[in-house]
């Protein structure tokens, strides 16, 4: 993996509140270069300022709004699943095509071993390049992308191997093949054949949860987030414009809507939160995949062990919990 | 109704579902005399509602409330409401420019004399009992919070344990945004619930009316055994404005509407609302006798 994103994330993009941080990241690099050059001693220099770097990540990133966190979920130079897979999955073996109608390439399915675990991995993957951005459309899937998922989903139960999604997207396609192929019955299948799939399922959003996109293939035993990702019934954008009437009040809407990991484990939407490196996955690919993997290998382990009438009934439980209601006389009807 | 409401922007207004040019607003007009959106005849309101509120001059089917639809299908008097407790509480505390979600709540409770935008129970249709599911458009246009998802899964539940064929009637503008991931959580929750009445063996005719769209379609809608749509109905996943702005294009004529729906194979029958009722007897004795 030739990829340069070690300290500086893919260097182009800063977010706004990591001007600071970027800044000092360039001064390390100049200084160090300036210590090759000159053969002069700035290691105690050096030193200063890393400490100064690592102590700013750490108030910034411990710190983020909710909006700043979606930024991060959405950062260039954030890992995707393809990234993830090439890390961690091994003697991968892609399958093609919902045998319907197309091989959708905004969600990636295969054969591979995680750990020591054989898996089947369903991945929602964005694109790197612009070539491989529109050859997927951005992580927007179609009807086909979500069909393609099942079967190989069906695959996995008849040959009793476990499900493993990574959950990326902002959110289906909205477009008119979309909706003439039905995109909502699709999704809505897929929900229902997860809630009842005689394999267990690990299904973990490493960027951008959006809405039913996500939740077509988020349906399972175990539902994680990495820190910084996010999951929502709507992008703060879209909240926005409906009900601020502006789009420029998504960092107001972000707040609003919950849609941060941590949130989203308080009101028990999700079960765990995977830690990402120190300032984001971004900065790190290989600790944010170590994470991960270690993440689901211990999962499944743990839900493997489970008989399939418990898998099912456990798993009926969680969702059938979801959500919050209150008595007509608990409101109390007045006041 | 709602007069006395301040206009609000909501994405369960019509509007928000609406192409280019704005679709005719569909809500009844008050007063002894109504204009009907399609063919622009003049209605005594009176005729319309006695014709299952459809135009009597072009079948335009207008859109009827929770109560009144359950009313138009079931036998006289026959509907026992369950799970009617069940009210909406503010789990994320919900606020958005100088308004919360909590206030809201309230007035559409005092709009429409409901707690939520769905009514569930048992009744009779033509004689056979049913489990029935009806969404009120009229309570923030019938948005699926946690409630709706709820009673939706309640009333499936219920139809499993009584063996009950189970119709639900979706009006809907898909989930609402002031429950956050709670109401997105409810596809999957409705949709799971589903599964397990299918593998009892159970009948569901799902009801798509106008206007069923985003969440609420993408789950238990497009989840029956037998879909029926209303003429006319908008049904879609993406909203039109949304869907033109990413492909910068004009929208096919018809697009989303129970017709388009048909023909592209995902709904098994469009069926005007005065054969509703036979319909469903007659697909009960089929399947579920
Ligand atoms: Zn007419």
């Amino acid at each position: 993996m030739a990829k340069t994103m070690e300290s500086a994330p893919n260097g182009s993009h800063v977010l706004p509140f990591e001007k600071v941080i970027v800044q000092l990241d360039r001064q390390i690099s100049e200084m160090e270069a300036q210590q090759a050059q000159s053969g002069k001693d700035f290691s105690a220099e050096i030193r200063q300022l890393r400490a100064q770097y690592v102590s700013l990540l750490h108030k910034t990133y411990d710190n983020l709004s909710p909006w700043e966190t979606v930024q991060v979920a959405r950062h260039p130079g954030r890992p995707l699943a393809g990234d993830y897979i090439e890390q961690f999955v091994k003697n991968w073996q892609e399958l093609h095509g919902d045998r319907r109608f197309a091989d959708d390439r905004a969600i990636r399915c295969g054969l591979g071993r995680i750990g020591t675990e054989k898996a089947v991995v369903i991945a929602q993957h964005k694109g790197r390049d612009t070539r491989e951005k529109i050859e997927c459309n951005f992580g927007c899937a179609h009807p086909e992308g979500y069909r393609k998922a099942l079967r190989v989903m069906r695959l996995a139960e008849k040959f009793k191997l476990p499900v493993v999604t990574l959950i990326d997207t902002q959110g289906a396609y909205p477009g008119v093949g979309s909706e003439e192929r039905c995109v909502a019955e699709a999704i809505a299948v897929n929900m229902l054949e997860m809630s009842r799939l005689k394999t267990p399922i690990v299904c973990v959003v490493i960027g951008e949860g959006g809405s039913g996109g996500a939740l077509g293939i988020g349906v399972g035993d175990r539902i994680g987030m990495l820190q910084f990702s996010y999951y929502s019934v709507i992008s703060p954008e879209g909240c926005a414009s409906i009900l601020w009437r502006t789009g420029e009040k998504a960092p107001e809407a972000a707040e609003a809507l919950k849609l941060t990991a941590k949130h989203l484990k308080a009101i028990d939407v999700i079960d765990d939160i995977i830690p990402e490196p120190l300032g984001g996955a971004h900065r790190n690919l290989s600790e944010a995949a170590g994470n991960l993997e270690r993440y689901i290998v211990r999962t499944l382990r743990q839900i493997k062990r489970l008989s399939v009438g418990d898998l099912l009934g456990n798993r009926y439980e969680r969702w059938r919990r979801m959500g919050k209601v209150v008595s007509a006389d608990q409101t109390g009807q007045s006041t | 109704m709602a007069e006395n409401q301040p206009e609000q922007a909501s994405p369960y207004d019509s509007s928000a579902f609406s192409g280019p040019q704005t679709r005719k607003k569909r809500e009844m007009p008050e007063g002894l005399w109504m204009r009907c959106p399609q063919c622009e005849a003049m209605l005594y309101r009176k005729v319309v509602a006695e014709n299952l509120d459809v135009c009597t001059e072009c079948q335009y089917h207008f859109r009827v409330g929770g109560r009144r639809r359950i009313q138009q299908i079931v036998d006289t008097d026959s509907f026992e409401e369950m799970f009617a407790d069940i009210a909406p509480a503010d789990p994320l505390e919900f606020k958005w420019s100088g308004q919360t979600y909590a206030d809201r709540i309230r007035k559409e409770q005092a709009k429409t004399g409901n707690l939520e935008a769905c009514l569930t129970g048992v009744a009779y249709v033509k004689g056979r009992r049913v489990a029935l599911g009806a969404m009120d458009g009229d309570f923030l246009m019938g948005s699926m919070g946690s409630v709706l998802g709820e009673k939706i899964t309640l009333i499936t539940e219920e139809a499993a344990k009584q063996s009950l064929p189970l119709i639900i009637v979706s009006m809907s503008g898909g989930a609402r945004m002031h429950e956050g991931a709670l109401s997105l959580m409810q596809m999957a929750k409705t949709s799971a619930s589903l599964g397990r009445f299918d593998d009892a063996g159970g009948f569901f005719i799902s009801i798509l009316t106008d206007p069923t769209t985003g969440g609420t379609m993408a789950s238990f809608a497009m989840l029956g055994d037998i879909i029926i749509a209303e003429p006319g109905a908008l049904i879609g996943f993406a909203g039109q404005r949304v869907i033109a702005n990413t492909i910068k294009a004009e929208l096919p004529e018809g697009f989303q509407s129970a017709e388009f729906l048909m023909q592209k194979g995902f709904v098994d029958m469009i069926v005007a609302r005065k054969e509703l009722r036979s319909e469903i007897a007659r697909l009960i004795d089929y399947c579920a006798a």
